[in-house]
């Protein structure tokens, strides 16, 4: 046989709640309880407003950019979830407040780093996360190597890690496939295919028919799932998880959604996206196929809604209080978290930065004893 | 001759490059159809099509080695970097590549390139949009680094940049971008790298700075002393150095306060005022002084403006250097 196929595969795409609400209840089995959407059905709605929020404080000047992540709640929810809270870790990006919130992050964190505050960054005591990451692709390795860690303590533990489909054209989310991939790291990789990258449509990104076959070059497992389907991302993402936990090393799954917003607030998307796309989109609206699909559960109604909107509201105040209300960081801070222990050289410009012009102390050049001379 | 910001003199020197050169292509992430997230493309995809000014994938080693292809085969690449703080992964390709191939080819291959980077602080933005690397690329051998302040400067540095037969870092001060206007000669013109500009004449000290800190210097010099008479220059060009322009000034003076964001611990303010020293040494009345930012990540931006060498810190500056 001089010539033979060696290699020869096909892509999944699961979809377990379709756009009209309907379920497959075979394909549900063992995902979701009715409960445990509706659980997380009311988060999606917190989280929601959350975004809303978001968006005006930085429309009244009292955030600064921040990037929407609404329409990606439900990859965030139903991923975050199939993830061991407390156990597992993640290292996300910044389209997936939902699932850092699930895994405990408060949510004033994510105000105050979009706020122009380190303080955001200070991830709690328990709650096993990176902070948001803002160079495209690179945290992918994090998550490649804290599995890897992982792995060497034999502590039944994953990393999921988040990034979006333009991520994936940086020459570091193909060094973390191929760590991950090599060393059998337990690390799920979930790419948020939201269709854009700013403005750069998925079509354009990569000549790719799909971004989960890129995973295929790694010798992992992959699959496409409907992002915007919480039974779909929670069972792929289960299985995933329970995969690398059982040692059969890291997977990757593409979550097909959508950026219903602009890239962030300092974009307009009405320069480069037609509003029939959008529009399409905004009919796919996880809240909306959620919402429908409790309803005919009989699990939630009107009223409910109303309920958790005036809760959700309420969360939101507390959370934008605790943000705006802490007081403007020290001049020290800028200094004190350089390093263990801060050099001489530093801890001078942090004691003499706001007396002198040089963040030096101008005794110890002479130029004060020598401007008395004067 | 129209009253331009620098976001515009900028546009306007990449159109009229590309009108009277086809060999000049623009690429990045995004700056074709959404004309860059500064809007400092706009328009020119509609004009010179999707070929000429590229929508890239995200990759900045992508764009910077592609970029460095393009000019090996004939053609003058103008990539765009989005912010100075994703040059990251842009850099291997940028210092181990673009920068060497004359040396090390002897002079068969060379890289016609310009690498436009918006740089600074001040505006408010997310983590990594605010830093100020320029020292990092004039340490290279073999690349050339620019950073105008003025729209007027803008075009005809940027022309010298893209005609310019080596590599070229160009680098925009984002708070500068829109800040003002002025006038800016329709027809082509060169500003040559290189040359520093004295802004201001004076006797008494000189500051040196470059970027967004010129308007920083300017509004510190309003509030000196009456008889206290400043020369600031405008380094424009940071690599090559123009210390004969510097010197000059210095030997006039006897004083000099060097002025930048970027941190103090081997800024250009370093290599500056050895320089300085090595010339002036005789004429020199006080050590050189650097207001510069400090040797610390560049904090968010609650924390920048104390960061930042504002106005303040610099009129303190001049004055501790005045009365040494
Ligand atoms: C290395 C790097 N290059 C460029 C940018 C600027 N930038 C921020 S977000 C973005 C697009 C990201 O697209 P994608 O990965 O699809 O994520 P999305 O924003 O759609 O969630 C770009 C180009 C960056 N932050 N980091
Ligand atoms: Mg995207």
């Amino acid at each position: 046989m001089p010539q033979r196929t060696v290699y020869q595969t096909t892509i999944e795409h699961l979809q377990i709640l379709d756009e009209d609400a309907k379920l497959d209840t075979k394909l549900a089995k063992d995902t979701l309880t009715d409960e445990e959407v509706r659980d997380l059905f009311e988060k999606m709605v917190i989280y929601r407003h959350f975004d809303e929020v978001g968006f005006k404080l930085q429309r009244s000047g009292r955030m600064g950019t921040y990037p929407q992540n609404k329409g990606q709640e439900a990859a965030a929810l139903g991923s975050g979830y199939a993830a061991k809270k407390g156990t597992d870790f993640l290292v996300p990006c910044y389209r997936e407040n939902a699932a850092l919130f699930l895994h405990g992050l408060p949510m004033h964190n994510i105000l105050l780093h979009w706020m122009g505050d380190e303080r955001g960054n200070q991830i709690p005591d328990g709650v096993h996360m990176t902070p948001l990451s803002i160079p495209i692709g690179t945290q992918m390795l994090h998550a490649a190597g804290i599995a890897w860690a992982f792995k060497i303590r034999q502590e039944p533990r994953c990393v999921i890690t988040y990034f979006g489909d333009g991520a994936t054209s940086e020459g570091d989310f193909h060094e973390a496939m191929n760590f991950a991939g090599t060393l059998q790291a337990p690390c799920v990789f979930f790419c948020q295919n939201n269709q854009w990258a700013i403005s750069v449509p998925r079509e354009s990104q990569t000549a790719s028919e799909t971004i989960a076959q890129k995973a295929l070059g790694y010798g992992m497992p992959t699959t496409q799932v409907d992002g915007n389907d919480m039974f779909a991302v929670f069972k792929a993402t289960r299985e995933a998880l329970d995969r690398a936990r059982a040692g059969g090393g890291p997977s990757f799954i593409e979550a097909v959604t959508y950026r219903l917003a602009d890239h962030t607030t300092a974009d307009d998307a009405r320069r480069y996206r037609d509003t029939e796309e959008l529009e399409a989109w905004q009919a796919k609206d996880p809240i909306i196929r959620h919402r429908k699909y409790l309803e005919s559960k009989g699990l939630w109604d009107d009223e409910k809604q109303a309920e958790t909107e005036a809760r959700a509201k309420k969360i939101v105040q507390e959370v934008v209080k605790a943000a705006e209300g802490i007081d403007k960081p020290n001049f020290e801070d800028i200094f004190d978290y350089t390093f263990a222990e801060i050099p001489e050289s530093i801890s001078r410009q942090r004691d003499t930065g706001r007396t002198s012009s040089l963040g030096q102390n101008p005794d110890q050049i002479g130029l004060q004893a020598e401007s008395q001379r004067v | 001759m129209a009253e331009l910001n620098l976001v515009q003199a900028i546009n306007l020197a990449l159109a009229q490059e590309m009108e009277a050169d086809e060999r000049v292509v623009v690429l990045g992430e995004d700056v074709g159809l959404n004309g860059g997230v500064f809007r400092v493309t706009e328009g020119l995809q509609e004009k010179f099509g999707a070929d000429r000014v590229a929508d890239t994938p995200l990759a900045e080693s992508g764009i910077m080695g592609s970029a460095i292809g393009l000019a090996m085969a004939g053609m003058r690449p103008v990539p765009e970097i989005q912010f100075e703080g994703f040059m990251g992964p842009a850099y291997d390709q940028l210092v181990n590549h673009a920068a060497r191939y004359r040396t090390r080819t002897r002079g068969a291959i060379t890289i016609p390139m310009t690498v436009r980077v918006p740089v600074g602080g001040g505006i408010h933005a997310p983590e990594l949009h605010s830093d100020s690397p320029e020292a990092i690329y004039a340490h290279h051998p073999g690349l050339k680094v620019v950073m105008p302040s003025t729209p007027h400067d803008a075009k005809g540095l940027l022309i010298s940049a893209i005609r310019d037969p080596d590599p070229v870092v160009y680098f925009e001060p984002k708070r500068v971008y829109r800040s003002f206007k002025e006038e800016v000669p329709e027809e082509e013109y060169t500003i040559p790298i290189g040359e520093a500009k004295v802004i201001s004449e004076g006797d008494d000290i000189t500051v040196v700075t470059w970027g967004a800190p010129v308007f920083q210097c300017l509004d510190a010099m309003d509030n000196l002393p009456e008889d206290l008479s400043v020369e600031l220059i405008d380094l424009r060009t940071i690599f090559p150095i123009d210390i004969d322009t510097i010197a000059q000034s210095v030997e006039k003076t006897g004083r000099c306060v060097i002025v930048h964001e970027a941190p103090r611990t081997c800024g250009m303010g370093a290599e500056l005022s050895a320089l300085i020293q090595e010339r002036c040494f005789l004429h020199l009345e006080a050590p050189v002084q650097r207001v510069t930012g400090f040797d610390t990540v560049m904090p968010y931006y609650k924390l920048e403006l104390d960061y930042l060498p504002e106005s303040p810190r610099i009129q303190k500056g001049i004055l501790e250097c005045t009365s040494y």
